[in-house]
């Protein structure tokens, strides 16, 4: 028996990197200005799978939920090693929020049928909420460990990690099935390997259920698969009505792009008597002593 | 008396004490709580706090919900999690409010999630408004004000069908309110109904790092950003943070390079402060570093780069080097009248 290892990962614009004309004053987003990128912290959630497999053994299955073209970070994890990937698009999944996306990814987590460790990213750089993970563990009603910043020790039956908080940090343990959400002080990330980039480069996907073998899960882990998993609303399983805006009960009122608006700013003058009024004025404010 | 439609707040606590953020949820669940014309509740979790949740009175709240079992003496994610469901369950309240704490973080989704209720992370303003979507009004609904997409962007949340609404509060950015120690706050025992097998998690150690640095309660913080990171200009910032009698900040970037400990970090992903007093030093003022400090009362803004977006929410802006203006600053304090 070898533990079974699924990581979810989302594509994400690359938030951190916004440059003049990306975002729209409406707060809606120039997505031809923003490359489309892995989550940061999934790829740390994903180094630490890999990890586990090297050491102890294992089979990675990485599942990310979006448009067709997030197959982009699925060949980016067969890249990296993960056995198995799995695309679930729907446009019945848009519009979710984190309720939502939970939902459809606990049914796709089912799917895969036997899972011991579901390993996530903390957060993700676009929603900003670090509300999946949890929120996925509850659906499968299993147990959750947030921001680890290590992982200390696993074997086949339970995980010790370390976990970060504001004022230090815990160790904790946990028996599997366990889900972890990973922040970026756990690794340095490997870049892909040359040679599964090479193996993979061709690999699409395909969504005809019927080619969906329960039995290619037990399979050799060594035969590299040779096409992406596509699931959509049914072939999860899932209630249509708890998915995409009607499973959502947060609505997005207004958004706003964050502009500078500048204040009457004082102007100092960098001279000796310019700074020892400056001084003055704050000393007779009683703002400083 | 305890009522339905209430607004509710999770009681964190380090060490057996109120956590601070909890306090500035109550005083803010207060006020929304008047607007709305309801109670004030809070539900506090632990072992032998019955003493340290009376302070939660001083802050408004009118009835503290507690359960008081050793297991739930330190936080772990099910045991918290299903403790609120029932909680929640039994009194109904239309607002839930946690900190955006590691805590809060991890558990409000699980409960969200159990519950099916909406839940917004990480707000930074809780408003109580209207709501219109197509032909439907919803009346003294709670607008959940958050950033997102990396601080970019600031969006209004509503939940406007989900009992509860439920959101994260980002510590440090509502106000503590004055404590009025004559109110006194009802204290009312919960049981606790949970199984052994709930307790998923074994606690195997808690270090608690000691922070050698206070900011947020700081009245004056002088901050490093890159451009006085050489050894001469944070030597410099800590002088002049030393003789207004303030503490050092840094933006991240200077944390990052290592010479500064991460408790002095301002901004989205370090501390929100408000200090009577900042003083950017070689601070391009990026809207994460913002987030963190635009809320003091006075900004000095120095940097060499007229341009810099930092002078855009300064309320002094000094125009030039770094260590040529501290020095100046620091004689002309010494020379006061
Ligand atoms: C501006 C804005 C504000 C929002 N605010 C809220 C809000 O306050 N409350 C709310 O409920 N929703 C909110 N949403 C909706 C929310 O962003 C989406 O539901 C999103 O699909 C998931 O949330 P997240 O990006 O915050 O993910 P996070 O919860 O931050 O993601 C954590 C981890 O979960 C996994 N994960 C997340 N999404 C996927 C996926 N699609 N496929 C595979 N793995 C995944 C990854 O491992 C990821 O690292 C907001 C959206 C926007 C654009
Ligand atoms: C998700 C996310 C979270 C983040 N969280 C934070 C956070 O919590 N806190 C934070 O601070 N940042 C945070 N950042 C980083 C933030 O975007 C900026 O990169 C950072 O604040 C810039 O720091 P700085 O102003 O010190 O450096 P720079 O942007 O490099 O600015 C240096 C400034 O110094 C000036 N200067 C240079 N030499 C001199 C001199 N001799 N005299 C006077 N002025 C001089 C320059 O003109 C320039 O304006 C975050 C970023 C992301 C993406």
């Amino acid at each position: 028996m070898s533990l079974q290892i699924i990581v979810m990962v989302k594509q994400v614009p690359d938030t951190h990197n916004v440059s003049g004309d990306a975002m729209k004053p409406d707060g809606t987003v120039n997505r031809a200005v923003l490359p489309a990128i892995f989550n940061p912290e999934d790829l740390n959630a994903l180094e630490e799978a890999i990890k586990i497999k090297e050491t102890i053994g294992g089979k990675i299955t990485a599942i990310t939920m979006g448009p067709p073209n997030a197959v982009k970070i699925l060949k980016e994890c067969l890249y990296r090693g993960v056995d198995d990937v799995v695309l679930v698009s729907d446009r019945k999944f848009a519009g979710a929020d984190t309720l939502a996306t939970s939902y459809a990814l606990k049914c796709a987590i089912e799917k895969v049928e036997k899972y011991d460790l579901v390993l996530c990213g903390r957060q993700a750089i676009d929603g900003d909420t670090a509300q999946v993970g949890p929120q996925i563990a509850e659906k499968l009603n299993i147990n959750q460990l947030t921001c680890v910043s290590e992982i200390v020790e696993v074997n086949e039956t339970d995980i010790t990690i370390k976990r970060s908080i504001e004022n230090g940090h815990e160790f904790l343990k946990s028996n599997m099935p366990v889900l972890l959400t990973v922040t970026n002080e756990a690794n340095e990330p490997r870049t892909p390997s040359a040679k599964l980039a090479v193996a993979y480069k061709n690999i699409s996907g395909k969504t005809s259920d019927e080619s969906y073998d329960d039995e290619y899960l037990e399979s050799g882990i060594d035969d590299p698969i040779s096409y992406i998993k596509e699931w959509n609303v049914e072939s999860i399983n899932a209630d249509p009505q708890l998915c995409g805006l009607s499973g959502s009960p947060t609505k997005v009122k207004k958004v706003q792009s964050v502009v500078l608006t500048a204040s009457d700013v004082k102007q100092i003058q960098n001279t000796d008597e310019g700074i020892a009024e400056l001084i003055n004025e704050l000393t007779e404010e009683h703002i400083i002593g | 008396m305890s009522a339905k439609n209430s607004v509710m707040v999770f009681i964190e606590q380090n060490n057996s004490k109120v956590a601070d953020v909890s306090l500035e949820l109550v005083s803010e669940g207060k006020k929304l709580a008047d607007k709305l014309g309801v109670a004030l509740d809070a539900v506090a979790i632990g072992y032998n706090l019955e003493k340290e949740v009376e302070v939660l009175g001083h802050y408004g709240c009118n009835t503290v919900f507690y359960i008081n079992d050793e297991r739930l003496s330190h936080f772990t994610s099910v045991p918290y999690a299903k403790t609120i469901v029932e909680i929640i369950k039994k009194h109904e309240p239309q607002i839930v409010l946690f900190g955006a704490t590691t805590t809060g973080r991890d558990v409000a989704p699980r409960v969200a999630s159990e519950l099916k209720c909406g839940l917004t992370a990480d707000c930074t303003e809780l408003q109580i408004g209207e709501y219109k979507l197509k032909s439907k009004v919803y009346k003294n609904t709670l607008l959940q004000i958050r950033p997102a997409f990396g601080g970019n962007i600031v969006a209004t949340i509503v939940s406007p069908e989900s009992m509860p609404s439920m959101a994260t509060v980002r510590e440090g950015v509502m106000k503590m309110a004055e404590p009025d120690t004559s109110k006194e706050v009802e204290l009312v025992s919960e049981k606790c109904g949970l199984d052994d097998s709930d307790f998923m998690t074994e606690v195997i150690e808690v270090m608690i790092e000691e922070k050698n640095v206070d900011l947020k309660s700081a009245n004056i913080i002088v901050s490093a950003g890159m451009g006085a990171a050489t050894p001469e200009g944070l030597e410099l910032v800590k002088k002049l943070a030393n003789t207004l009698g303030g503490e050092v900040g840094a933006s991240r970037p200077v944390v990052d390079s290592g010479i500064i400990d991460r408790d002095h970090q301002v901004g989205q992903t370090g501390l929100t402060v408000r200090p009577n007093l900042y003083i950017a030093c070689g601070i391009s003022g990026q809207i994460q570093h913002r987030a963190g400090m635009a809320e003091a009362k006075r900004i000095i803004a120095i940097n060499n780069d007229p341009d810099a977006p930092i002078f855009n929410i300064a309320h002094y802006g000094i125009v030039g080097d770094v260590n040529d203006i501290i020095n100046r600053m620091i004689k002309a304090y010494k020379a006061r009248a």
